[in-house]
């Protein structure tokens, strides 16, 4: 196990790298620059910009040193918020959010667990029926549709929630973002969890555990839930890419202060440091929470070794 | 005339069940004695199953025997929400084709038609003209600028179709050539093929496109459009590369992929011309399942204004036009928005439909 766990940290390295490279040469292949905008700006002024930012030295140099920044866990400075570091915007945004989306898979977990569970134990009925068409409308409709409809029913037509803004953390401003961001989530894991359960419900082993004379509550939780969950928990890796972009949207939508909302002002402004520091922070960020959920996954399901 | 004797034959030998499931090698079709058979102790003295096989079998009538398409077919016609996708997804693709001339031909509107008369501050609600009164001229309403809401969701839906189809393409490219070559190979080049694969699922590959689309985009509309039919299908591959490999290793080994090889045929067309055709079951499921995936993120990328530019029209983009107005204008996000969420509906109800025709192991019931 252990050796699994410092092998797969091993690899995550390179990959960090490989990804940060790729943005990296994106950018540069990119025709223009941060300072190329409507403004004329004199040479001399563009020459004194690329001295500050390096940008007159050979590619390779500039590659390094960004590279050695990324090592050391310093992305450099932002181009476009004059006298902050990266690091700086990373911290001040990154709550809002981790909050978001803390938030957000807590309450599909919740909510998908309890009624995909439900759907499977009492398959092909109404309540199966009605929450499997439940959540094919979570997964089709979009959260840019789902997020506007929220604020114009709860904020413009009956006033009782804000619209918009971050407001620290117990907040009524979450409860919109929140519920627009969850639904995909909810939706998956509730399918996720009916269609695991119902498998491991004609399973041998439960079989088993029935006819050496458990009582069905024993059944269910000890030996259903488990089998059944593991769909659930190898979405979870997944799902935290997915949570990241929908965040973006939602954090557009509701004007909320979040990674995502920096990260896209940066690809307009061209900001190569933010961009970079952004994607090389999530890409660890995910990479390391995979690990997590294998760990789990070892945990949960005895029939797995490392 | 109908044969009426109950039909003893497993599913397997009747054909119902497909050869090969999307998740992989499926169990073996089981073997066992049917009456009468004799159990033969030496196997080199053993007569040909398929002897035993026609000599019954001659004694009878013929079973006419369906096809896998046909029973699936039947299959998906007999499950109700499968085919209320099916007619809702057909109705929008038609009415996003047709709808526009029609309307043009009509009221003379086009999605980009602004009235030179109209006055800036006054979008008109569906069924209303300027006055409040009822008109049927524009059954949607229309924007800020005055053009026709309802021609602009058509020709959206029209964008959003095309973007989803060809990218779902696209991805079927690289993923039947990817996942058939490395299930094909084998060994280390599958291995490392794979791990690959594997590597890929957990990148935040949706900035990655992102970073593209803000670089190299908004040079002209269809640049664009092209730009977004390539980078969606490169980033949506993975999963149509995981199944076809499945399938692939489980055929590869099949007498008629050995007859291929005996007689000669080099190994990219026994890849494409003999491989990949027997894996269209599950292709086909999951290009169904695909494509509702690839039209949300383009819709996603369009609303944060990187996908689809003006003058052109996704639902993506005219939903983030009108997020702008929605405390007085809400109809103009909530009818390229209720499109767009019934048509991903309707297209997914298919896609589990088609997967529980094609695949009746995977239905779960």
């Amino acid at each position: 196990m252990l050796r699994f766990i410092i092998r797969r940290l091993l690899i995550t390295i390179p990959m960090v790298l490989i990804i940060v490279t790729l943005t990296w040469g994106l950018i540069r292949l990119a025709p223009g620059n941060f300072y190329t905008g409507e403004k004329r700006i004199p040479p001399a002024i563009v020459k004194n910009i690329r001295e500050k930012y390096g940008l007159d030295k050979p590619w390779y140099a500039q590659y390094g040193k960004m590279m050695w920044g990324i090592v050391r866990g310093d992305f450099g400075d932002s181009l476009t918020y004059p006298g902050q570091s990266v690091n700086q915007i990373l911290w001040r945004s990154l709550p809002v959010s981790a909050t978001l989306g803390i938030l957000a898979y807590l309450l599909a977990l919740a909510v998908g667990l309890t009624t995909g569970t439900l759907a499977a134990l009492r398959q092909n009925s109404k309540l199966d029926y009605a929450s499997m068409a439940l959540a094919m409308l979570g997964i089709s409709i979009p959260n840019f549709v789902l997020g506007p409809l929220l604020v114009l029913v709860f904020s413009l037509t009956f006033y009782w929630l804000p619209p918009a803004r971050w407001n620290g953390f117990p907040s009524w401003n979450l409860i919109m973002p929140v519920l627009t961001l969850s639904a995909l989530y909810m939706a998956y894991i509730a399918r996720l969890t009916r269609s695991g359960m119902l498998e491991v419900l004609r399973a041998d082993y439960v079989r088993t555990a029935r006819a050496k004379g458990l009582s069905e509550k024993q059944v269910i939780f000890r030996h259903v839930m488990r089998g059944g969950l593991l769909p659930v928990i190898s979405f979870s890796g997944p799902a935290l890419a997915y949570l990241i972009t929908g965040t973006v949207v939602v954090e557009q939508i509701f004007a909320l202060p979040g990674l995502g909302n920096y990260f896209l002002n940066a690809n307009f402004a061209r900001d190569e440091p933010l961009i970079i520091g952004i994607v090389a922070f999530l890409a660890i960020l995910i990479l390391v929470f995979n690990l997590l959920v294998d760990i789990a996954y070892a945990l949960i399901d005895p029939r797995i070794r490392y | 005339m109908k044969d009426e004797r109950p039909d003893k034959r497993t599913d397997w030998e009747k054909g119902t069940e497909p050869a090969l499931t999307p998740l992989g090698t499926p169990p073996e079709p089981p073997v066992r004695p049917r009456e009468g058979d004799i159990i033969h102790t030496a196997p080199e003295l053993a007569v040909g199953e398929a002897d035993v096989r026609s000599a019954e079998m001659g004694a009878l009538e013929p079973i006419k025997g369906t096809s896998l398409w046909k029973d699936a077919w039947r299959r998906l016609l007999k499950n109700r929400l499968a085919v209320f996708g099916m007619i809702v997804v057909a109705i929008i693709a038609l009415a996003s084709i047709i709808g526009p001339f029609i309307i043009k031909a009509t009221t003379g509107f086009t999605y980009d038609t602004v009235p030179p008369e109209m006055e800036l501050s006054k979008a008109m609600p569906p069924f209303r003209d300027v006055n409040g009164n009822f008109s049927a001229l524009h059954p949607m309403g229309t924007d800020i600028l005055g053009r026709d809401v309802l021609s602009r969701v058509l020709i959206g839906g029209r964008i959003s179709l095309m973007v989803g189809i060809i990218s779902t393409l696209v991805s079927l490219l690289i993923g039947i050539t990817y996942g058939a070559t490395s299930g094909y190979l084998g060994g280390r080049v599958d291995n490392v093929m794979m791990r690959i694969v594997d590597v890929l699922y957990s990148l935040p590959y949706m900035m990655i496109v992102i970073v593209l689309l803000a670089f190299f985009g908004g040079r002209s509309p269809l640049g664009q459009l092209f730009l977004l039919f390539i980078a969606l299908g490169a980033v949506s591959w993975l999963t149509m590369a995981r199944i076809v490999r499945g399938q692939v290793i489980s055929l590869k080994n099949q007498e008629f992929v050995l007859a291929a090889r005996a007689t000669g045929v080099s190994t990219a067309k026994i890849i494409f011309r003999h491989l990949v055709p027997n894996t269209l079951g599950p292709v086909i499921v999951y290009a169904t399942l695909t494509i509702p995936q690839v039209m949300l993120q383009e819709a996603f990328l369009s609303f944060l204004g990187l996908g689809v530019q003006a003058p052109l029209a996704s639902w993506g983009s005219l939903a983030s036009e009108g997020i702008q107005n929605i405390a007085i204008f809400p109809w103009q996000l909530i009818f390229p928005g209720v499109t767009m969420a019934l048509t991903l509906f309707s297209l997914n109800f298919l896609g589990d439909g088609l997967r529980d025709a094609l695949d009746p192991q995977m239905r779960k019931t």
